[in-house]
């Protein structure tokens, strides 16, 4: 029961002006805690989805799930079983790299991660990846010793699988 | 037609004739609407008692309340009230006034957030930015604030909005994909709950507010005479069970009477209806009714084990589910009398021993005596709004309601203030009912300047000032767990009521002995004015409690009983009989 899980929530809300600042509201108010949170449209005109990384027990989830119904401009909500769901990021990440060795390895890597080269200038590479978190943070281990510049990352959303809603 | 007279058709079309307002300088549009309108508005002289007023409007009527005030300060000011009609699920509507579109997000004169401020402390709200929405938004607006677990709507009102000219089209629908409120309860929830009630042999009621807004009353007498089951009530829930009724115990919790306290403590199954289980109802969570199954009624579904575990919860309107409940445990029940019997006895043995002592002779005049003398007053659908703090309890655990909708204070919020602009929403509202505020001199003095109001408009509510010259309940607490020191409670010896209400016109008495506040108090409703009756009452006076923190069967302080009984209380206290074994 009191077992900490992270929860992958996602809410259809309506497109509107003001329904993050309800949502992210209402976490901090109730002092749930909130990892991640995306936000894009949907399939739906007017609507939006929310994907919400949390961190809590069962009680706690509940609570965000009712919470969140609550709230008028949310019209749907789900928790996202880890079972039968696919997340994805995307992250770009900016590298120094002058000397012809350094760059080849870098490529090299982006490759392996099935990443892409989307940015060369005198002194960078950029490189795109999108995964799941554990594969984007296990590149950015590798490159770190060329020195990342800057790091600009999504954060997580997610869909189930097949048919499931 | 424009913005400003869209928004009075369509407060009119939702039934509205009246309205407490300030005016300011971007709400001119509207006010100038108002002038060639038959919309009644009561000018308060301060925003904070239009939305209590519009709050106690709303509470004695169950019609949704309306305030109105202007951008920056207006709006700011309206805020407390908003967010006392929050937490007691009241249905309000405020509509502020906003700068101009234009100027929105430049720090314009009088411009605040309005939207962000009250978006925590509202069920939903809204921001106008074409005249065109306006209609719908009302329309919205009241269907939110009525309908499912109630409350309050605000809504944002640029002053180039008001004023924009469009073509009203009636033919506008409500579109709230997100907003379904869940009505009727379970089925299969509805006869678990039916069976578990019947197969226990101590059952308790707990009734909350949710009774009084989904208007129950009926439904809960009948449900507690099929079960012989005792009811006790939060402080929200006064007023939903006749409390001289033999199965009444009188409110629950931090400051509630002894016999509810306790017997909660014993029972083996709670049915709890439209209540959330605040911290001064329950207690230390991990004690409360701790050898209970608890059956959960509730309107919304967020309040289900949000502070208390539930064993079966039945999400839907308090009036349709006690319904099901009853005709099931009716049915279930044929050619099985139950076996509650014993404890109904037990119940009325133990209430024989706890009836708190209402009569003291003393001068300076004792809060009891004095409630005594108010109860005998008036009618009981005669309102009594409270303030928040000594007045509000000792009113709660000594005042006897027996009809909903008569006992009105600020239960969650906790506002001081609240009492005497309530009562004059409530007076409005039901003009024909006598309507007594019972302050405390702190709260009072908080809102004092609608005194003006009152006389103005010539709203006959009759205010008592239960005037000890302490912020008490502050005191209490300083006395009990602050080892008496007494840091900035005394509020010192000015004003003097009786002048103060002079000063606006209205009658101010003075009540200093027993006997005088019966007398009193009944030539003010008989006159017909709006009166102040200061009533000096004895500052040491203390309300037994319940420590924070502690379990509700841990009262402290002199529990005074109208008369003594021989022998102990018959109380079995069950876990702690447990722990000896």
């Amino acid at each position: 029961m009191d077992e900490q899980r992270t929860h992958v929530i996602s809410a259809l809300v309506l497109h509107k002006p003001g329904v993050l600042q309800r949502v992210a509201g209402l976490f901090t108010r109730r002092g749930f805690n909130i990892e991640n949170i995306t936000v894009g449209t949907s399939e739906q005109e007017n609507m939006a989805r929310m994907t919400i990384i949390s961190k809590g027990d069962e009680k706690v989830l509940e609570q965000i799930i009712k919470q969140l119904n609550k709230l008028i401009d949310v019209v749907k909500v789900r928790d996202l079983d880890p079972e039968n769901t696919v997340k994805r990021e995307l992250c770009l990440i900016k590298i120094h790299a002058t000397s012809e060795k350094k760059r080849s390895e870098v490529i090299q890597y982006a490759n392996i991660f099935r990443g892409r080269i989307i940015d060369v200038g005198p002194e960078t590479l950029t490189v795109e990846i999108t995964g799941s978190p554990g594969k984007i943070e296990a590149l950015i281990d590798l490159l770190r010793v060329f020195g990342i510049k800057q790091i600009a990352r999504t954060g997580p959303t997610a869909i189930s699988r097949g048919t499931l809603d | 037609m424009k913005g400003s007279e869209a928004i009075i058709k369509s407060l009119k079309d939702q039934g509205v004739d009246i309205v407490f307002g300030y005016p300011g300088g971007v709400l001119l549009p509207l006010y100038d609407a108002l002038y060639d309108s038959d919309l009644e508005h009561i000018l308060v002289r301060h925003e904070q008692c239009a939305a209590h007023a519009a709050d106690g409007y709303a509470r004695a009527s169950g019609k949704v309340g309306v305030c109105i005030g202007t951008s920056g300060p207006g709006a700011t000011n309206l805020v407390t009230g908003i967010a006392t009609a929050h937490m007691d699920s009241s249905p309000i509507l405020a509509i502020a006034g906003q700068v101009g579109t234009a100027l929105i997000g430049r720090d314009a004169f009088q411009e605040v957030d309005t939207l962000g401020l009250t978006m925590p402390i509202t069920k939903h709200n809204f921001q106008a930015m074409q005249a065109d929405e306006i209609a719908g938004m009302i329309k919205s607006a009241f269907y939110i604030a009525s309908t499912g677990r109630q409350g309050p709507v605000a809504i944002d009102l640029p002053k180039d909005v008001q004023e924009q000219e469009f073509e009203y089209k009636a033919d506008f629908q409500i579109d709230l994909p997100g907003y379904k409120p869940t009505r009727k309860g379970h089925p299969g929830q509805i006869k678990k709950a039916s069976n578990l009630i019947l197969k226990s042999k101590k059952p308790v009621i707990l009734a909350g507010g949710g009774v009084i807004l989904s208007e129950s009353s009926d439904e809960l007498l009948e449900l507690s005479k099929l079960i012989k089951a005792p009811v006790t009530t939060t402080l929200m829930g006064k007023g939903s069970f006749p409390e001289d009724d033999p199965l009444s115990l009188g409110m629950l919790g931090m400051h509630g009477r002894k016999v509810a306290n306790l017997v909660v403590d014993e029972c083996d199954c709670l049915i709890v209806i439209g209540c959330r289980f605040s911290d001064r109802t329950t207690g230390k969570v991990d004690e409360f009714a701790s050898n209970a199954k608890i059956i959960h009624i509730d309107v919304d579904p967020a309040e289900i084990g949000k502070n208390v575990d539930i064993d079966i919860p039945i999400v839907g309107d308090a009036k349709i589910v006690l319904t099901s409940l009853i005709k099931t445990i009716g049915k279930l029940k044929e050619g099985n009398p139950g076996s509650t019997k014993e404890w109904a006895d037990y119940i009325s043995d133990f209430k024989i021993n706890c009836i708190p002592r209402l009569s003291f002779e003393d001068v300076p005049l004792k809060p009891q005596q004095v409630i005594k003398e108010i109860r005998d007053s008036i009618d009981y659908d005669a309102i009594v709004t409270t303030d928040v703090g000594q007045n509000q309890m000792w009113m709660a655990h000594y005042f006897t309601s027996k009809i909903p909708r008569t006992f009105l204070s600020s239960g969650g919020l906790g506002t001081m203030g609240f009492g005497f602009p309530a009562a004059m929403g409530a007076k409005v509202a039901l003009p024909e009912n006598d309507v007594v505020a019972v302050c405390g001199d702190g709260g009072f003095l908080m809102v004092c300047q609608d005194l003006a109001t009152v006389r103005e408009y010539d709203i006959p509510v009759v205010v008592c000032v239960l005037n000890n010259r302490y912020l008490g309940m502050v005191a209490q607490w300083q006395k009990l767990f602050y080892d008496e020191r007494m840091s900035h409670t005394h509020l010192g010896e000015v004003p003097d009521f009786v002048k103060l209400a002079e000063a606006f016109g209205v009658r101010g008495e003075r009540v200093e002995k027993p006997g005088e506040m019966k007398e009193t108090l009944q030539s003010a409703l008989k006159s017909g004015e709006p009166t102040l009756i200061d009533v000096i009452i004895d500052p040491d006076e203390i309300l037994p409690m319940v420590p924070p923190g502690c379990g509700i069967t841990e009262i402290i302080g002199e529990y005074k009983v109208e008369r003594e009984v021989p022998g102990e209380i018959p109380y079995r206290a069950p876990h702690k009989e447990k722990e000896g074994e």
